[in-house]
């Protein structure tokens, strides 16, 4: 066993863990972090397969916009904590779908590689990446660009809280835009006395 | 190979090192004293008018948060392309401008619902 | 360096994914056991591009793994939208009580 094994093995435990973590932990915030970390070793594992670049957009796609997403998303949705809350009945049937499922697919891996060993990691270097990016993949790199214009769009459509809607906040949205009252005047004598300065500040979430 | 990143690792190591140092030090060194008030949360002297735990944060941190999403992954392509700026020649520049204008008809689109503004 | 570890890794994360997808019911968690899943399959595509075949011109196993970062990404982010929608029109994020189309 080398040094470069040795790197992996550690980064491999730790991403491992952390992963594991991420589907058992009772709190919402705990489960988001660990994913944050499990991320980060994946990023490693790409270091340690001497894919720098890749191990580049993983931390700064993934750990940098991924996670904080996913912990606004946590944080916008307010939901309840511990085990009952977060986990259905059927963990029995997921640990014995995922148990199964790694068990095959270590008895395909096993065999198939067990043998094979490359002496020196080698990987593509950024220029030889930049080169490939323009050389082979042109559509794709440019069809990526329309499903994210298509992502955003999408993400916004849905998530945007239109005025008049019904909602939690709705009411409290509608005072802050101080616009939008004046369509509907007789709702605004009904909204304005109705809500105190202290509902204000506890609603808006800042 | 691996050693190249080494002063990365020797970074992380002093980081967490001071972080977690700092921490304990603090705990062992520091006086302790607490009572209620000083438990409480502060809310620039008022007294605290909801519990914070409920309340939700607005949609519109989302919003932002997606916009840099789409950003980041903007960037992440820039950077190979930047390397190899000179020979790609004008194949190159015209691709990726192409890229940026399409990822920017969705940013007008932002600005133009109003996804950006924080009134 | 042998293929056998990252791909065993890449194998776990992934069985992982499948059990948060199965055993979770706030859906924010599930989608989070989504992205453990297109993470193992990047650790495969890098682990067979760079021990396996480094020369190739293409450079397709990262390629592949750069475009799935860029997919997943907007995955994320229609995901966590439709979460959002549900959350307002239904009160909940627990994919158990969501079964007006099931029949």
């Amino acid at each position: 066993m080398t040094a470069h094994d040795l790197v992996f093995v550690i980064v491999g435990l730790v991403t491992a863990v952390s992963a594991i973590l991420v589907v058992t932990s009772r709190h919402l915030m705990h489960a988001a972090l660990y994913l944050a970390l499990t991320l980060t070793g994946i990023g490693g594992v790409f270091l340690v397969l001497g894919a720098g670049f890749i191990a580049l957009v993983q931390v700064v796609v993934y750990v940098g916009a991924v996670a904080v997403l996913f912990l606004f998303g946590l944080m916008l949705t307010r939901a309840p904590i511990g085990r009952e809350a977060l986990d259905s009945q059927n963990r029995g049937l997921g640990l014995a779908v995922a148990g199964a499922l790694f068990v095959l697919l270590a008895a395909l891996i096993i065999p198939a590689f067990g043998g094979e060993s490359t002496a020196e990691v080698t990987g593509p270097t950024i220029e030889a990446i930049g080169i490939a990016i323009f050389a082979d993949w042109v559509l794709p790199f440019e069809v990526l660009s329309m499903l994210l214009l298509a992502a955003l769009i999408g993400a916004i459509l849905l998530a945007r809280r239109e005025a008049g809607e019904s909602g939690t906040e709705a009411e409290v949205t509608r005072i802050e835009m101080g616009e939008a009252l004046a369509d509907e005047p007789d709702r605004h004598e009904a909204v304005g006395t109705s809500a105190p300065a202290g509902e204000l500040g506890a609603g808006g979430g800042r | 190979m691996l050693s190249e990143y080494l002063p990365i690792l020797l970074l992380f190591v002093i980081a967490s090192a001071f972080a977690v140092g700092s921490l304990v030090v603090s705990s062992l060194v520091g006086p302790r004293a607490p009572n209620p008030t000083k438990l409480a949360a502060y809310e620039s002297g008022n007294e605290p008018l909801a519990d914070v735990k409920g309340t939700r944060f607005s949609v519109k941190f989302y919003m932002v948060a997606m916009l840099f999403l789409i950003f980041d992954i903007e960037a992440v392509f820039l950077y190979p392309w930047a390397v190899v700026l000179r020979e790609l020649g004008w194949f190159g520049l015209v691709n990726m401008t192409v890229f940026v204008l399409v990822l920017g008809v969705a940013f007008v689109y932002e600005i133009g619902r109003g996804g950006l503004e924080w009134d | 360096m042998s293929p056998l570890g990252p791909l065993l890794l890449a194998a776990l994360l992934f069985s992982i994914g499948v059990y948060g997808v199965i055993a979770r019911r706030n859906a924010v968690l599930v989608l989070m056991s989504v992205e453990l899943m297109l993470n193992a399959v990047n650790i495969n595509l890098v682990a067979f591009q760079n021990l396996l075949f480094p020369a190739e011109l293409a450079v397709s196993g990262q390629m592949f793994a750069l475009f799935i970062i860029g997919v997943a990404a907007a995955e994320v982010g229609v995901g966590l939208a439709i979460v959002f929608n549900l959350f307002r029109n239904r009160a909940t994020v627990n994919v158990d009580d969501v079964d007006l189309m099931r029949w």
